[in-house]
């Protein structure tokens, strides 16, 4: 952990003298902000996932600063860090992505420092978001956990920990699915055996790992896009998944319920990053500046039924959705009882092995 | 000057072939082999490294069960294609001429759907609250579902579903370009239809057989889709190993050692196709007037 502080502060300190050095070159990319630009001048190239964006959010953008912004679509985490990564950010101004996968990039030095003067609006953020890992490049556009989502109507009894899905009661054997993204796989196990959820101690590992396998056998699938389905068809009875997500199946059956197991869970957030090598700062700040207003945020959440750190937003969104869908009402505070994912360098290598073994066993 | 024209007129003609055949085909292949032997740094990054370290990886137990069970999982696909698709391209080649070619589009006409819309289909079928479990629920043959997917059932049910066409039009293809004057003469000569069967249609056809269970086993072995979709994402096979390393783990060398194993697997399979073929084509050639 320590190590890790000192990297992280050396790539930091090298990131700000290229910036400053970049600044006496007049090169455009990098540099001081400046107050004065003239925004129209500037232009965005912004990727997001597919249906993540407000429709009216990027044309609000465009009619308030005359800065033309491009949406960008991309499918995955891993597919758009690898893109920016070996293109050095080059094509993209700004990129929104899970904030481990933020960590990786600015590890890889591709990220700005965000500079808080030309966002006013991150006033609007909740307290405990401005105190996430990683607010100096990454700022948070949603966030929330992963939990059991089941149908209330089909178990017997309400599921309380990660082991109601580990080892089901007889009733569920078979009618149990687990997202299949690597670091949500292990979360369940993790939690379940009281570890760390960015664990890299080889024996809890292997504990992890024996404890997937096991838990394989009473599975229907490994499923990240379809689980709501299931439950809402009655092919699966209870789901890990994330709470967002679940909403969309509450939304076609009120039988669904979702909870938060009593081991902990974990705390993710989706983030708004700035690419150094961009030549429109400005208009990559203005644009997180118009997001981060609490009108065009709380469209954000009433669009993809995630919640938004971003209390201001989340007074706005229409109560009869909070009623509807109970985990946005979840408070900050209790949010951020669950651990922040954090990128693992190279042991994200060793968590896809064991994935694939579990998967493969 | 004649032979200049014709040596031409062969570049000209195998020219388009060979430039596609080269760029899409070798250089993309060649690529992954070089890769499989270099090492993987993170986010797609390919290092120098030289190593074996890709391809020792695979002979670990976990990689040759995902071997083996990919093997075996197509292989068994192969023959269930093999034996319905033998019969199927008997009958429609026993058609009136008008049906056979309404028979063969029929046994067409699924590729012009989407790949991925006619797996899914399979998914609406069989899942436990699909229709099949319906009926048989509605019509009290069973009480609770059967689960006829997220198995490996489904995936063999799957592969066979999605290249059947590739292994009945080969057959055909065989069938039809059979000298029907064989078949009379053996019947004249006192051969009943299952001699005759054995002895003239079977190894006149061997060959579209072979092709047939080409055109199945090796999209089969990197399939990725069908072991996601109805398997439930509960078998890793070659497909799904490779994609993962590609997609997800950008390791990029592992991925291209995958491969590699496949086009092994393919290559040898093929060599041994040759040579049982060319022998069978050998005893045909006695046979041959």
């Amino acid at each position: 952990m320590h190590r890790l502080n000192l990297r992280r502060l050396a790539v930091g300190i090298l990131a700000l003298s290229l910036v400053g050095a970049a600044c006496g070159e007049d090169s455009g990319g990098g540099g001081a902000l400046d107050t004065d630009a003239d925004l129209t001048t500037q232009s965005l190239v912004i990727s997001n996932w597919d249906a993540y964006t407000p429709e009216g959010l990027i044309p609000s953008f465009t009619e308030a600063t005359g800065v033309d912004a491009e949406l960008s679509l991309h499918a995955t985490n891993e597919e758009i860090t690898a893109k920016l990564i070996q293109s050095d950010g080059a094509g993209f101004d700004v990129a929104f992505v899970s904030s481990q996968f933020a960590d990786q990039l600015n590890q890889a030095g591709v990220l700005a420092q965000i500079d808080p003067d030309f966002i006013p609006n991150m006033a609007n953020l909740a307290p405990e978001a401005t105190d996430l890992v990683g607010i100096d490049f990454s700022i948070p556009y949603t966030w929330g956990t992963t939990g059991i989502c089941y149908r209330e109507d089909l178990v017997s009894s309400a599921p309380t920990s990660w082991n109601d899905l580990l080892d089901p009661a007889d009733d569920v054997k078979g009618k149990v699915t687990m997202l299949q993204t690597d670091r949500w796989l292990m979360l369940p196990a993790q939690k379940s055996l009281g570890f760390s959820v960015n664990t890299t101690d080889a024996d809890e590992l292997a504990q992890v790992q024996d404890l997937l396998a096991s838990a394989k056998e009473n599975l229907l699938a490994y499923d990240d896009v379809t689980f709501y389905s299931r439950l809402v068809s009655g092919e699966a009875a209870l789901v890990e998944a994330w709470d967002g997500w679940c909403n969309y199946g509450i939304a076609e059956n009120p039988d669904i319920k979702f909870v938060v197991p009593e081991e902990g869970s974990d705390l993710w957030a989706d983030t708004m990053v700035i690419m150094k090598s961009s030549e429109n700062l400005e208009a990559a700040h203005a644009f997180i500046n118009h997001v981060l207003e609490p009108a065009n945020h709380a469209q954000v959440a009433e669009l993809v039924y995630y919640k938004v750190p971003n209390p201001g937003a989340m007074a706005l969104v229409d109560p009869g959705l909070i009623a509807q869908f109970p985990n946005l009402g979840m408070s900050s505070a209790d949010l951020l009882e669950g651990e922040q994912l954090r990128d693992l360098g190279e042991d994200n290598q060793t968590y896809t092995d064991i994935v694939t073994e579990v998967v493969a066993g | 000057m004649r032979d200049r024209a014709a040596a031409l007129e062969r570049a000209a003609l195998l020219g388009p072939g060979l430039l596609y055949a080269g760029v899409l085909l070798v250089v993309p292949l060649g690529l992954i082999l070089v890769y499989a032997f270099l090492t993987g740094g993170r986010f797609g990054a390919v290092d120098t490294p030289v190593t074996l370290d890709n391809v020792q990886r695979l002979g670990e137990p976990v990689f040759r069960d995902v071997i083996f069970t990919s093997i075996g999982l197509s292989a068994i696909a192969t023959v269930i294609a093999l034996f319905i698709g033998y019969p199927a391209a008997l009958a429609i080649s026993k058609l009136p001429r008008r049906w056979r070619t309404v028979a063969v589009i029929c046994v067409v006409l699924p590729f012009w759907t989407n790949f991925l819309i006619r797996t899914y289909a399979w998914v609406v079928l069989l899942n436990n609250e699909g229709l099949i479990n319906q009926l048989l629920r509605a019509t009290s043959v069973i009480d609770d579902p059967i689960a006829l997917m997220n198995n490996r059932p489904a995936i063999v049910l799957g592969f066979v579903y999605a290249y059947l066409p590739l292994m009945i039009l080969p057959l055909y293809a065989a069938i039809e370009r059979l000298d029907p004057q064989m078949a009379e003469a053996s019947t004249n000569l006192g051969a009943d239809p299952l001699t005759r069967f054995r002895t003239i249609t079977l190894p006149l056809t061997v060959n579209g057989a072979f092709s047939g269970c080409l055109f199945v086993f090796v999209p089969s072995l990197g399939n990725f889709v069908i072991p996601e979709l109805l398997g439930g994402g509960k078998t890793a096979t070659l497909g799904t190993l490779a994609r993962d390393q590609f997609l997800k783990s950008f390791n990029w060398p592992f991925g291209s050692a995958v491969v590699l194993v496949v086009l092994v697997i393919v290559f040898v399979i093929v060599g041994v196709q040759n040579r049982i073929a060319s022998r069978i084509e050998g005893t045909n050639m006695k046979a041959m007037p």
